[in-house]
């Protein structure tokens, strides 16, 4: 629409267009020199997340491998990164099954009972204060309160603790949106049949908002997947060691399955590669873990988009 | 519950309950999911602002020689002086950087998806974006690390001095020496924030009634004519508020900042030197320091210096879209 009235006011060229007593020739180039650099932004976007992609691809060849990913670390090869991408998989688990449930029950909140009120700004305060405070800053008030004051000292659990608290606001607020999504006539039709306000919630809602959950759920993930800062003085930047997966002892610090023990991930890995290691493949398996972390991100992204739109295919289509 | 009158369904159709009226185990279950937020920044500015004021309190270390350009922490130095000036100059003048090159491509990028690009260009442009979103800033650091600073220090090793035959030389500008730099840090920043900064622009626009840009095409301006008199200035709350978490989150990165930025405790002077900034330095600190000793009591000095400006850009934000609603 905007497209047309353009050209139909470059191509009559009648009375002086200006704003400002441009001349209408001059006005017509700014017009068109201005379209041209806005596909250039857009263009130049493109072409950067390609060449980073391409990038990766690149380096990964000849190095990620299935070995590389199932293989422990070593000092004399190229070795593997198992251990840490098995932490960054278990820590995901462990902080998403914290802070779905709270970030769900909040987002619920939000939508279905707050009214508008001090304690509602409160939390929409605490809410955007929480999302602004910067990662190494979070994590810093995770060694303090975890390892310092609970004196738990460098735990899976202390980082999911802290990756939880800080991605809390997150997941809240993609819940109560997709809460809101939902229709208001389903609520006032089950109020109307006599189900309780908890009642709707629950069995109408609840039920109607699980796409918009799920990509939330997933976006928060994705998140919390590549988070390094909160990590490093919460659950602690050790060398791995090589995972014995058959101890199932969930209070033995030896076990992988524990969350008292410290658990360094992928990302805390890359950065304590690039700042301290020496081993002569340290570049290689930078470069072969980035590529993961890559791809994972891709993985999380599309399946947020293919799961919300199946979701939402079957549950209308029932 | 089956002894529920009409007019007892009726109020319960019309507004929640309020809290004394009954005893409402889910709503107050999902009230305490919520209101946990506030408990957690109430334990944050706690903890943090009490650390960071360990420096003054338990060290005795006066405002003004934090406030003086001399980082010295090690107490086995004759002298030392825990001056915070060159982390907090490094952090405002990386983000300033960062955001003078990120604001304009990112409120390009966002009249673009508004009010140029076809819907098949916004549906293959904005997902992009997503992605971008997504990729850790370990990977920014190390794409930093592998590409950008050793492409400055190739590109730009040696000093640019332009030398007139009389007057001698009238300008210099120091070359990158490692590559690590002030510039590498900024450019980093860039990318990193541009998502953000493009997205809240992006709403900013699409708020704007289209009946402002029926109005004005109408009068006879080119799409351009009405970008820059009308849409511009009628989101320009939203394009601030924008820029404000941009610099919010430039401000607030640590790890990619930290690989590339050079780590030196210097005052910053020319885009080509290595700096530092409050994060970085926190980061490489924190682990080889000890609790309770004043190095460290400095690093949590610095991460109050942090905190205060994210609470302050909330604030800020809150201001400017107050000022939007009176208007």
């Amino acid at each position: 629409m905007t497209a047309t009235a353009t050209s139909a006011g470059s191509g009559s060229r009648g009375p002086a267009p200006s704003l400002r007593h441009r001349p209408s020739g001059g006005s017509i180039l700014a017009d068109r020199a201005a379209t041209v650099v806005l596909w250039g932004t857009g263009v130049f976007v493109l072409l950067l997340l390609g060449a980073i992609i391409l990038h990766f691809a690149m380096a990964a060849w000849g190095v990620v491998s299935l070995s590389f990913v199932l293989d422990d670390p070593s000092d004399a090869a190229l070795g593997g990164i198992m251990p840490v991408l098995w932490n960054s998989v278990y820590m995901l688990a462990l902080t998403m099954l914290i802070a779905v449930p709270v970030g769900i029950l909040g987002g619920i909140y939000m939508s279905e009972y707050a009214g508008d009120n001090a304690v509602t700004s409160a939390i929409r305060f605490a809410e955007e204060a929480i999302s602004s405070v910067p990662s190494i800053v979070v994590g810093l008030f995770g060694l303090i309160l975890f390892v310092d004051n609970f004196h738990m000292g460098f735990t899976a659990l202390g980082g999911a603790l802290a990756l939880t608290l800080f991605n809390l606001p997150l997941m809240t607020r993609l819940s109560e949106q997709a809460l809101r999504a939902v229709p208001q006539d389903e609520r006032s039709a089950s109020l109307a049949l006599g189900a309780t306000k908890w009642q709707t919630i629950r069995h109408v809602v609840l039920p109607l908002a699980i796409p918009g959950l799920v990509t939330g759920v997933i976006l928060t993930a994705g998140r919390v997947f590549g988070e390094a800062a909160v990590l490093l003085f919460t659950s602690g930047i050790g060398t791995p060691a090589h995972y014995d997966f058959a101890n199932l002892d969930l209070t033995n610090p030896a076990s992988p399955w524990s969350p008292f023990r410290p658990a360094t991930t992928l990302s805390v890995y890359i950065w304590k590669l690039q700042s301290e290691g020496l081993g002569a493949f340290k570049n290689q398996i930078v470069d072969g873990s980035a590529a993961i972390l890559i791809s994972m991100v891709l993985v999380f992204n599309l399946g947020a988009r293919l799961v919300g739109r199946l979701l939402t295919r079957k549950l209308t289509a029932a | 519950m089956a002894q529920l009158t009409t007019a007892n369904r009726m109020a319960s159709l019309r507004a929640a309950p309020s809290f004394g009226e009954r005893i409402d185990l889910p709503r107050r279950v999902v009230f305490l999911a919520a209101a946990s937020m506030i408990g957690i920044v109430v334990l944050l500015l706690g903890f943090i602002t009490w650390q960071g004021l360990q420096l003054f309190l338990k060290d005795g270390v006066p405002v003004t020689q934090v406030l003086s350009s001399t980082w010295q922490p090690d107490s086995t130095s004759p002298d030392v002086t825990f001056g915070l000036l060159p982390f907090i100059a490094g952090t405002v003048f990386v983000t300033a950087v960062a955001l003078l090159i990120s604001t304009p491509l990112s409120v390009g990028l966002a009249l673009f998806l508004s009010e140029v690009a076809p819907r098949w260009a916004r549906a293959i442009v904005q997902p992009a974006l997503e992605i971008f979103v997504g990729i850790p800033s370990v990977v920014w650091g190390w794409l930093g690390i592998t590409i950008l600073v050793p492409f400055l220090s190739d590109t730009f090793h040696h000093d640019l001095a332009l030398s007139l035959p009389v007057v001698g030389e009238v300008f210099r500008a120091p070359g990158f020496l490692t590559g690590f730099s002030w510039l590498a840090g900024s450019l980093v920043l860039s990318i990193m924030v541009l998502p953000t900064i493009t997205s809240v622009s992006f709403d900013a626009f699409r708020a704007i009634p289209q009946e402002l840009r029926t109005g004005s095409l109408a009068l006879g301006t080119t799409r351009w004519q009405t970008i820059r008199h009308i849409l511009i200035p009628a989101a320009l709350p939203g394009v601030l508020t924008a820029v404000v978490l941009g610099m919010t989150r430039a401000a607030g990165e640590a790890l990619a900042v930290q690989m590339v930025i050079g780590n030196t405790p210097v005052m910053p002077q020319a885009i080509s030197q290595p700096v530092t900034t409050l994060t970085s330095q926190i980061t490489l600190d924190m682990g080889n320091t000890v609790f309770g000793e004043p190095w460290q009591d400095a690093l949590w000095t610095m991460s109050l210096v942090l905190l205060i400006i994210s609470v302050a850009s909330v604030v800020l934000v809150r201001v400017i879209n107050k000022r939007r609603m009176a208007s």
